[in-house]
């Protein structure tokens, strides 16, 4: 038992750091209940007004609805082109197929702030600022590398095989597909999609320059809303979307392991 | 399925003239081989002789560079494997994991668009023939290995192909359910009278099973015949090698009229008749042809003599098994019955056999690379 000491400083040193990882995170969530309209902490009193004000302004709401609309699209669009990207590049023989991933994963690495730029640039010639459109392709290319991790892990499980066992069983290519290669690939197909909607959903850089009056999204408005003044609807709008990530994030984790485990 | 039916059942199968080439690498060099309809034909040798290629050229998983391929006397070279019609049993089984066993082997016949009452009638059937019919609602991930091949072969054989492809099946498993596998594949092979082709690289289980087996060496067919016209009358060398035990005897020839001999270390032997083509020659002898004797008794008259000490006696039950170290250093291996005089290590012996028992062969090197 000499090491206990040692054990409890390690504990008390884990909890440090535990602490200092999430509350950020978890101190938004007493803030959205302050009776006062301030974002002091700790808060005072108890109620649920900044809450209601979310679902009664319509600058929350249809910047809420904004986002949905547009991670709705990004997930669709950014699964699709990503699952069929990760099949062919784990089809590929050729020696080049290492780099097209390494392109295909570099909107992840690529600083947010120069992609937003680039992307800023050419919007403005194409009249895309302030469009779905605009904020759907961006953010797809933002997404689809998420997607590809996510299929590739399951594809890398996928015994290829497989597939010519039903050719000699009378499958052509595509019912092969769609009886034997996706059903054995769809968890990893379902957390990609569910990654690509909250990559898209709480998207903030991007969003900010190619944002307009007419089209913002959540965080975009969250971000004007405690620049301009001390609103602490955007402590509700945290907690809500914090708790429907939060729930979102765990089904994608738990569906990709299962799928890796079997 | 009445008895005198089930050999119209299978499919000839004509080879002709395939060849496959990788680059440089030729997988298989002209290679041609009927096999007639109904046959059990066993496709033997060691890795990377052809044979695993020749099944995956008639499945349809591999294109030839040139050649021809006909089943039951059509060409079917043009089509893809989807469209063949014929059934493959892989060694690594091959289920699919997300299906039961029931929805497994119903598979290739809901692809062929048979109503479900008809469908399940045969699943119970093809089930029922491999004694599997009670795991129809488990997982292949909740069988054994042995249990997974059995719902492989039901699968494969479900929707009646003509032609039933097997690529080492039984090499996954251990020594005693392929023993007992290989007596179930023969079983379902003479109920079915499908034309088998099986793969393996185990001449024990090459013997057990087939009508007629095909010697692959070096992308090339060295012989085909039954399991008896390989161990007793091998064409090469590398045959003889790889069926059965054997012992090869070198020397320096002499070839007087029609009658070849050797001398191996100053003893001369009778070799047999006379290779044609002038080439070196090997004397094969199988282990039981072979006899000990002491070297004071005389040998009889067509006897060929050579003395050697036993540097290996093994008794086994059903009779004794020798190793004699020849005096040029090549080891001769004996199996004697259990009325010969024993022998023990450290005996100076003479190995005595036959001419007519002697196989003379063409000496090739290719035919030790195997054997490592």
């Amino acid at each position: 038992m000499r090491q206990a000491p040692f054990r409890i400083l390690l504990g008390l040193f884990c909890l440090l750091v535990a602490v200092w990882l999430v509350m950020p995170t978890l101190v938004i969530i007493p803030m959205s209940f302050n009776e006062k309209k301030s974002l002091a902490f700790p808060p005072s009193g108890f109620s649920w007004q900044w809450y209601e004000n979310f679902f009664t302004n319509p600058d929350w709401l249809s910047s809420f609805f904004n986002s949905l609309r547009v991670a709705g699209l990004v997930a669709v669009a950014a699964t699709l082109i990503g699952t069929l990207a990760s099949l062919g590049l784990s089809r590929m023989k050729h020696s080049g197929a290492g780099l097209l991933r390494a392109i295909l994963i570099t909107p992840m690495i690529v600083p947010g702030v120069v992609l937003a730029i680039g992307i800023y640039a050419v919007y403005l010639d194409y009249q895309l600022v302030g469009t779905t459109t605009g904020f759907v392709i961006a953010h797809t290319m933002l997404a689809i590398p998420f997607v590809i991790i996510a299929v590739s892990a399951s594809l890398e499980v996928f015994d290829v095989r497989l597939e010519t066992a039903a050719a000699s069983l009378g499958a052509d290519r595509f019912t092969t597909f769609r009886t034997v290669t996706l059903p054995l690939i769809a968890p990893g197909i379902l957390s990609g999609l569910l990654f690509a909607f909250v990559t898209s959903f709480d998207e903030i850089i991007v969003a900010l320059f190619i944002t307009s009056p007419y089209l913002k999204t959540l965080p975009v408005q969250i971000f004007t809303s405690i620049t301009r003044d001390a609103d602490p609807t955007v402590t509700a709008v945290g907690t809500i979307i914090f708790i429907a990530t939060t729930l979102i994030i765990s089904a994608g984790l738990i569906i990709s392991s299962k799928s890796t485990r079997s | 399925m009445s008895a005198s039916n089930t050999r119209e059942r299978g499919a000839a199968i004509d080879i002709k003239g395939a060849t496959k080439r990788y680059g440089n690498f030729t997988a298989l060099d002209d290679v041609s081989l009927h096999i007639e309809p109904g046959e059990f034909m066993t496709l033997l040798g060691p890795s990377g002789s052809g044979k695993t290629t020749t099944l995956n050229v008639v499945a349809g998983f591999t294109d030839l560079t040139s050649g021809d391929l006909a089943v039951g006397g059509k060409s079917i070279v043009a089509l893809p494997a989807h469209k063949r019609n014929i059934g493959v049993v892989f060694q690594h089984y091959a289920l699919f994991p997300h299906m039961t066993v029931g929805k497994n082997v119903a598979y290739p016949l809901t692809l062929r668009g048979m109503d479900k009452q008809a469908r399940d009638r045969l699943v119970v059937r093809a089930l029922d023939m491999v004694k599997m019919a009670d795991f129809a609602h488990r997982y292949p991930s909740e069988l054994s290995g042995g249990q997974q091949q059995r719902v492989a072969l039901a699968r494969a054989i479900v929707f009646d192909p003509p032609l039933l492809l097997m690529d080492e099946p039984l090499g996954a498993l251990d020594k005693k359910l392929r023993e007992w596998l290989q007596l179930e594949i023969k079983r379902i092979h003479r109920e079915l009278g499908t034309t088998f082709v099986y793969v393996t690289h185990d001449q024990e289980e090459a013997l057990v099973l087939s009508d007629r087996i095909a010697v692959f060496n070096q992308g090339r067919i060295e012989q085909v015949g039954t399991g008896r016209q390989l161990y007793d009358e091998p064409t090469t060398l590398f045959v003889a090698k790889f069926i059965g035990e054997s012992t090869s005897l070198r020397g320096a020839a002499q070839t007087s009229g029609n009658e070849t001999s050797l001398t191996i270390a100053g003893q001369k032997i009778v070799a047999g008749g006379k290779l044609a083509g002038g080439r070196k020659p090997v004397v094969l002898l199988r282990p039981e042809k072979l006899s000990l004797a002491s070297t004071k008794t005389p040998a009889a008259a067509g006897q060929n003599s050579l003395t050697g000490e036993v540097s290996e006696a093994i008794y086994l039950g059903s009779g004794s098994k020798y190793q004699v170290t020849l005096r040029d250093g090549s080891v001769a291996i004996v199996r004697s019955s259990l009325e010969a005089t024993p022998f023990s290590i450290g005996d100076t012996v003479d190995l005595r056999w036959s001419v007519v028992d002697a196989k003379l062969l063409a000496d090739d090197d290719r035919a030790d690379m195997t054997m490592t």
